[in-house]
């Protein structure tokens, strides 16, 4: 009652004095907006900046390769390291972190969309959800506590029937801290990580091309590779994109799991090898002004690297926007 | 003649519709062969006397895979064994992801509650040797908290602003640079983003680690999840409420901030309770820039701190059996937080979802 007669004669006047409070807010909001968004791409630049100046700073006074040296000395006289076998780490555990991660988590993801009984499908969704969110650092101490000792087994096993491969052969009796010890870890966690990306495109499918497919007699399995995975391909490639950048870019799991050496070696299950984040990680403690800029530059190349594996998904997805939007 | 007809099996007369009257194992089939491989797999790992279980697990699998194709060949078809190989295979992936993350959690758990109670909450490491038992993670926990929500404070306007921005305001080359490099922004490893502040913030300006370093990092890492969540719930609320309320004449930014907004808070909490969960467990900026300590420090913007993960990764290093302890312990405690403001966060997305009316 009260606040209708109070309201009443303010119109007249108000619409004026609104316009410009409103056109001033306008402005303000605007530029607290667009302010914001551009404070975003200043720290992008300066990580890029920052990053590449202070390892300018190190690889300027570098003694060897610092592409291509197995080595990472940079207290030393002269100061020798290079990026070789951290590269070579990186790569093999992302690789074989891939390899294990992508049809497992295609299998889950189908699990989930197409196979599992409906009361079970829904929680699973969720449990993977909170998998996803379980920190690195946890990964990390079941992986060094947990998994190490139980890989042993299976490093014997398959040392003694694949050892002919060379990549399988065991040479020393170390615990199982490799390479390929990461590898599996890294699949572990990057597994929620790929399978809820892969779901959501699965569960966009559309049901007419399913249902046409059961409908001209195909089997469960006919339906998923003729309808499912076709139009789930580029959100698969996606998807694994993504956790390659995860699997790339971890740190503390890698750090418990490996006994990191600066040797070069082709045998996976022996302990030894390194990545940039683990090394990172390890080295900094000990390391004065100068081996951390050291550090930096390394951490330097594995920015760039993560930016040109996302920024690859990132067209991929594109891509398959402008597609769909397109057909539709 | 018509005797002769009459027993003719009628089945011969006229062609079969296909899958209907095809014959079919029955239902309890595929649990007997799995009852049989799985008899096999014991059976080979007793008599070869292996140690390893997942071996004897293997065996189990490949005969339940190549037995279930066999028969079903047999008895349906190649088309139908494909599909239940397919089925096997489904169901194993299933299996094998379950096996780690069950026993991720199940060790978690009971290592960590061994030592985990009151004190352990309530007392730092001040004045302990690293093998004697005792000692605790609120130095940890005080740390974890300060510095998370410091980076909340900084990433939050930010990443809410800039969502703002791209959804209501961005048009042209600027708003795509921006879509483009928050999405690029999302990939940036955490250890690429302590080693930036340590870059600038340490070692150009010369100031000193501290709990607000880490968590300018943190901000680094959290605000492109903010931006992504946050923009994805701005673009569900429907344009008719926008229109109607610019066509009562209500200034744009109003809109925004009464209409626009209060409609998707639900989601946006969501999603900024889920980025503080997820950089809460960030060990490795924390590394580079708090350094770690085991005493209580209460000022963020002074000296070095604590913090949960790395109190884990600490412990772990240390290495004896009482630290171990420890870290399970604390890392029980980091699950627990995390878990807590994920449950948190689906909370507020049921209770704040827009209701079907």
């Amino acid at each position: 009652m009260d606040t209708p007669t109070s309201k009443a004669p303010a119109p007249p006047e108000a619409p004026q004095g609104r316009r410009t409070t409103g056109k001033a807010g306008d402005r303000v909001f605007l530029g607290l907006s667009r302010g914001s968004g551009i404070v975003l791409l200043v720290i992008m630049a300066a990580i890029a900046a920052f990053l590449a100046y202070r390892a300018s700073l190190a690889i300027s006074k570098d003694q060897a390769n610092f592409l291509t040296a197995f080595a990472w000395n940079p207290q030393g006289n002269p100061p020798e390291f290079g990026i070789a076998i951290l590269a070579y780490g990186t790569v093999v555990s992302s690789i074989i972190a891939m390899a294990v991660a992508v049809p497992v988590a295609i299998g889950i993801a189908l699990f989930v969309s197409h196979y599992a009984p409906r009361k079970l499908a829904a929680p699973m969704a969720y449990v993977i959800d909170l998998l996803a969110a379980v920190p690195s650092i946890v990964y990390g101490l079941w992986g060094a506590l947990v998994l190490v000792p139980y890989l042993a087994g299976l490093n014997q096993w398959l040392d003694e029937y694949l050892g002919w491969t060379y990549i399988f052969d065991k040479t020393g009796s170390g615990p199982a801290r490799s390479l390929f010890t990461v590898g599996l870890l890294l699949a572990v966690m990057i597994l929620p990580v790929i399978t809820n990306v892969i779901r959501e495109v699965f569960l966009q499918v559309p049901r007419m091309h399913e249902e046409a497919a059961l409908a001209l007699g195909a089997t469960r399995w006919e339906v998923i590779r003729m309808s499912v995975l076709p139009f789930g391909r580029s959100g698969i490639i996606s998807a694994s994109m993504l956790g390659l950048g995860r699997a790339l870019g971890e740190t503390m799991a890698v750090a418990t799991v490996l006994s990191p050496s600066f040797v070069f070696s082709g045998h996976l299950l022996d302990p030894g090898g390194g990545t940039f984040a683990q090394n990172i990680a390890a080295k900094f403690n000990e390391a004065d002004a100068f081996g951390r800029d050291a550090l930096i530059a390394s951490g330097l190349v594995l920015f760039v690297i993560t930016l040109l594996v996302n920024g690859a998904a990132r067209l991929i997805i594109a891509r398959r926007k402008e597609y769909s939007g397109a057909a539709a | 003649m018509s005797n002769a007809l009459m027993n003719r099996p009628p089945v011969d007369d006229r062609p079969q519709p296909p899958s209907f009257s095809k014959r079919r194992l029955p239902r309890w089939a595929p649990a007997a062969i799995a009852l049989v491989s799985v008899a096999a797999g014991c059976g080979a790992g007793l008599l070869a006397g292996w140690q390893s279980r997942v071996q004897w697990g293997l065996i189990a699998a490949l005969v339940f895979v190549a037995g279930t194709y066999l028969v079903t060949t047999v008895v349906e078809g190649k088309r139908q064994a494909k599909d239940r190989i397919a089925t096997s295979l489904v169901w194993v992936c299933f299996v094998l992801a379950i096996v780690p993350l069950a026993s991720l959690a199940w060790t978690t758990v009971t290592r960590g509650l061994r030592v985990l109670d009151g004190y352990f909450l309530s007392h730092s490491m001040a004045g302990l040797q690293n093998d004697e038992p005792g000692g605790g993670v609120y130095h940890a926990i005080i740390g974890t908290l300060e510095q998370v929500g410091l980076a909340t404070l900084m990433a939050v306007p930010i990443g809410l602003l800039t969502a703002v921005y791209l959804v209501e305001y961005g048009r042209g080359r600027l708003a795509k640079a921006v879509t483009f490099f928050v999405d690029v922004m999302t990939g940036i490893p955490s250890i690429v983003a302590g080693l930036f502040i340590l870059s600038t913030w340490v070692l150009t300006f010369g100031m000193g680690f501290s709990g607000f370093a880490g968590s300018m990092a943190l901000a680094i890492l959290m605000m492109p999840v903010v931006v992504r969540s946050t923009e994805e719930m701005l673009k569900l609320v429907p344009d008719e409420l926008r229109e109607a309320s610019l066509a009562l004449g209500v200034p744009k930014w109003r809109t925004i901030l009464k209409v626009v907004l209060p409609t998707a808070v639900g989601g946006i909490a969501t999603g900024v309770m889920l980025a503080v969960a997820r950089i809460t467990g960030e060990t490795a900026p924390v590394l580079l820039l708090v350094s770690g300590s085991m005493f209580i420090n209460n000022d963020p913007f002074n000296d070095v701190q604590s913090s949960l993960p790395l109190y884990v990764f600490e412990q772990y290093a240390v290495g004896t059996p009482a630290a171990v302890d420890r870290a399970w312990a604390a890392a029980l405690v980091l699950i627990a937080i995390v878990m807590l403001l994920n449950l948190l966060a689906r909370g507020i997305a049921r209770w704040k979802a827009p209701k079907a009316r």
